[in-house]
C-alpha cells in the first residue's frame, strides 16, 4: 500500500499576498492546512540594537519605518515613553495635534487594510477607491511634516512644527485647468484644519460606499465569514490586541482603558465584534474609521479654538526656536548642546504604549543616565497575531490562509524590526 | 416576511448590482488619476527632498564648517572636513551627502544654524553610474544656486513656524 505523506509548501517571501516578506511553511493534506509555520525575520534592521549608539531624539525617524504604515503612532510611543523618563508634558496643543495625527494614521492604516484585504480577496476596485483617500491624507502628512510617509514630526515635548496655515495646492497644467483645478483644489483653500474638515465630512460618505462594494458582498462574505475564527480566550491568550482582539468581542482600547493625549477628551466608541471571524473583523475596522473620522473632526475643532505652543519651552529638551537662537547666546548653546550631545535622561525604565492601528504598540526603554538609550524593546502588535497564525489556520483551506493573513494585517517592519 | 424578502433580494443579485452601479457611477465623474509628469501632486513648502547648500547674497557660501548636521544626522550620511581659509574664516573642505544612507528625517536643516544646509522640494533625480550617490560640496552648491528662489520663498513661508 502507497504511503501519502503531508506536501510541505512555501508561502512567500515572494508571495504578493504575504503581504511583504513573511515566509509561510504550509504543511498541507490536500488542500487543507495542516501546519502553519511562519518564518520571520527576513526584513530585520536591528532597529532597537542601532537605538542604543544614537542620542534619543535621532532614533524618532527609525520608529516612522518600523510598522510602515502607521508612522505617527510608532513615534508617538517612542516619544511618549521618552516624555515618561524625562518627568516632561507636551503642551495641551501639541497633544490634540497628535491625536489628531494618531487618528489620520489609523484611517491610512486601515484604508491600505481595506483595500489590499479586498484585493487579496479578489476585489480589485476597493483598492483604488481606498488609495484615492490615502492620496488626501498623505498631502495632510506632507504638509505638516515635510514627508508623505517618514513623518518623523512628533518630538519629546511636543510636535516639531504647528499645523500649516495653508495646504498645498494643484498647479495648472495642460490637463488640468479651469473648472477641473478649481475642483481639485476645492478643499485647499483654507487652513489645513478646513482641509480635514472637508475631508471628513466627504469621507463619511465614502466609508458608506466601500460597505456598499463589501459588506453585503456575497463574495466577499463566503471568503471571510466563519474564516478564521478567533475565541476570546484565544485572543487574549495569545496576547493580541488592536482589532484582533475587539473582534473577538472584548471591547479593549488603549485610548479608553489607559487614555494618553487627548484621547480623555474626545467622544468615541470601541466597535466589538461578535463571532471574532475575519468578516467580523472587517466590520470592526469598517467602524473604526468612522470613530476616527468623529475624533478628527473633534480635535479640528478644538485646534481652531486654542492656538498656541506646541513645543515645549523647556530647552534642556526641546531645542528654542530659530529666531531665538540666532539672536541669543544662551539658546544658542542650548541649540548645539541639544543637536550634538542631545539630552541626558534620567536613569530608570519605561513601558509606554499607544493603541497603534493594528494594536498595542509599546516602547520598553532603559536609561542609565547617558544621551542614549541603554536597552530599547519595541513591543509590535502584528508579531503576537503572527505568532497565533498556526492555531488560527489549522484545519482551514489554503485560499483561506490569504484571507487570514490579510486580517491579521500584518507588516512587516514591526514585525522583524 | 424577512427570509422571503431576502430571498428575493439574493435571487436578484441586488448587492452586486447596486456595487457595480456604483462603479457605474464613478465611470461618469471626473478622473481622479494625475498625469504624471505632466500633471503633479501638490507639493508642500515643508517637503524634504534632495539637499543643497546655500549661499549668502555676496556669494559666499554659508556652510561654516560647525558640523552639528554631521552629529546630528541618524544615518551618519554627512562627511565634512574643513580648514581656516587664508581670510581667517573656517569653511568646509568636503562636504558629502550619501544619499543611499540618508534616510531624510530633515535633522541636518533643523540643526544647521547659518541655514546653509537645506533639504529642498526636488523629488525626481537619478544617478546613471555607482559613486553619483555620494553628492559632494560643489554639486551641493550648484543645486542651491540653482534652486536658491524656491529654497528662499519655502523657508520664508515656513518660518513662523520653526
Amino acid at each position: 500500500m502507497a504511503e501519502i505523506r503531508n506536501y510541505t509548501m512555501n508561502f512567500g517571501p515572494q508571495h504578493p499576498a504575504a503581504h511583504g516578506v513573511l515566509r509561510l511553511v504550509l504543511e498541507m493534506d490536500g488542500e487543507t492546512v495542516v501546519r502553519a509555520d511562519p518564518h520571520v525575520g527576513l526584513l530585520h534592521r536591528g532597529t532597537e540594537k542601532l537605538a542604543e549608539s544614537k542620542p534619543w531624539n535621532q532614533s524618532i525617524g527609525y520608529m516612522d519605518r518600523l510598522d510602515y504604515m502607521s508612522m505617527m503612532c510608532n513615534e508617538h510611543a517612542y516619544v511618549r515613553a521618552i516624555e515618561r523618563l524625562l518627568g516632561v508634558e507636551a503642551p495641551i496643543r501639541a497633544q490634540y495635534i497628535r491625536t489628531l495625527f494618531d487618528e489620520v494614521t489609523r484611517i491610512l492604516n486601515h484604508l491600505l487594510w481595506l483595500g489590499s484585504n479586498a484585493l487579496d480577496l479578489g476585489a480589485m476596485t476597493m483598492f483604488l477607491y481606498c488609495f484615492r483617500e490615502r492620496e488626501e491624507l498623505m498631502d495632510a502628512y506632507e504638509a505638516v511634516s515635510g514627508a508623505r510617509m517618514h513623518a518623523c514630526y512628533y518630538r519629546p515635548g511636543g510636535v516639531y512644527r504647528d499645523l500649516p496655515e495653508r495646504m498645498p495646492q494643484y498647479k495648472e497644467s495642460r490637463w488640468t485647468k479651469g473648472a477641473d483645478l478649481k475642483r481639485r483644489n476645492e478643499w485647499r483653500q483654507g487652513t489645513m484644519l478646513d482641509f480635514f474638515d472637508a475631508f471628513c465630512d466627504d469621507f463619511v460618505q465614502r466609508i458608506d460606499e466601500y460597505e456598499t462594494l463589501l459588506t453585503d458582498n456575497r463574495i466577499w462574505k463566503q471568503r471571510t465569514v466563519h474564516i478564521g475564527v478567533v475565541s476570546p480566550e484565544q485572543a487574549l491568550r495569545m496576547g493580541m490586541s488592536g482589532p484582533m482582539l475587539r473582534g473577538s468581542g472584548i471591547a479593549w482600547d488603549l485610548r479608553k482603558k489607559q487614555p494618553y493625549a487627548a484621547y480623555d477628551q474626545v467622544e468615541f466608541d470601541i466597535p466589538v465584534g461578535v463571532n471574532g471571524d475575519c468578516y467580523d473583523r472587517y466590520v470592526c475596522r469598517v467602524e473604526e474609521l468612522r470613530q476616527s473620522t468623529r475624533i478628527i473632526k473633534q480635535c479640528v475643532k478644538w485646534l481652531r479654538e486654542h492656538p498656541g505652543e506646541v513645543m515645549l519651552r523647556n530647552f534642556k529638551v526641546a531645542p528654542p526656536s530659530r529666531v531665538e537662537m540666532k539672536q541669543d547666546m544662551e539658546a544658542l548653546i542650548h541649540h548645539f548642546k541639544l543637536f550634538t550631545e542631545g539630552y541626558c535622561v534620567p536613569p530608570g525604565e519605561v513601558y509606554c504604549a499607544v493603541e497603534a492601528p493594528k494594536g498595542e504598540f509599546g516602547a520598553y526603554l532603559v536609561s542609565d543616565g547617558a544621551n542614549k538609550p541603554f536597552r530599547v524593546k519595541l513591543r509590535a502588535p502584528g508579531f503576537a497575531h503572527l505568532s497565533a497564525m498556526d492555531e488560527i489556520v489549522r484545519g482551514h483551506m489554503l485560499p483561506d490562509v490569504v484571507a487570514v493573513i490579510g486580517t491579521l494585517d500584518i507588516v512587516f517592519g514591526e514585525i522583524d524590526r | 416576511m424577512g427570509a422571503i424578502t431576502h430571498y428575493f433580494k439574493s435571487l436578484m443579485l441586488k448587492e452586486l448590482l447596486v456595487g457595480l452601479s456604483l462603479t457605474g457611477r464613478y465611470f461618469f465623474r471626473p478622473k481622479y488619476t494625475l498625469r504624471y509628469p505632466e500633471e503633479k501632486a501638490p507639493k508642500s513648502n515643508r517637503f524634504r527632498g534632495l539637499h543643497a547648500l546655500r549661499r549668502y547674497p555676496n556669494g559666499e557660501e554659508r556652510c561654516i564648517a560647525c558640523k552639528l548636521c554631521e552629529a546630528v544626522c541618524p544615518a551618519l550620511a554627512i562627511t565634512i572636513d574643513s580648514e581656516q581659509r587664508a581670510d581667517g574664516t573656517r569653511r568646509t573642505t568636503r562636504y558629502e551627502i550619501d544619499l543611499f544612507k540618508c534616510i531624510f528625517c530633515g535633522f541636518c536643516e533643523e540643526s544647521c544654524p547659518v541655514d546653509s544646509i537645506v533639504e529642498t522640494d526636488i523629488s525626481e533625480y537619478h544617478f546613471e553610474t555607482r559613486g553619483e550617490n555620494v553628492v559632494g560640496k560643489q554639486q551641493l552648491l550648484a543645486i542651491g544656486d540653482r534652486f536658491e528662489k524656491q529654497i528662499a520663498a519655502a523657508r520664508a513661508l515656513d518660518a513662523p513656524y520653526r
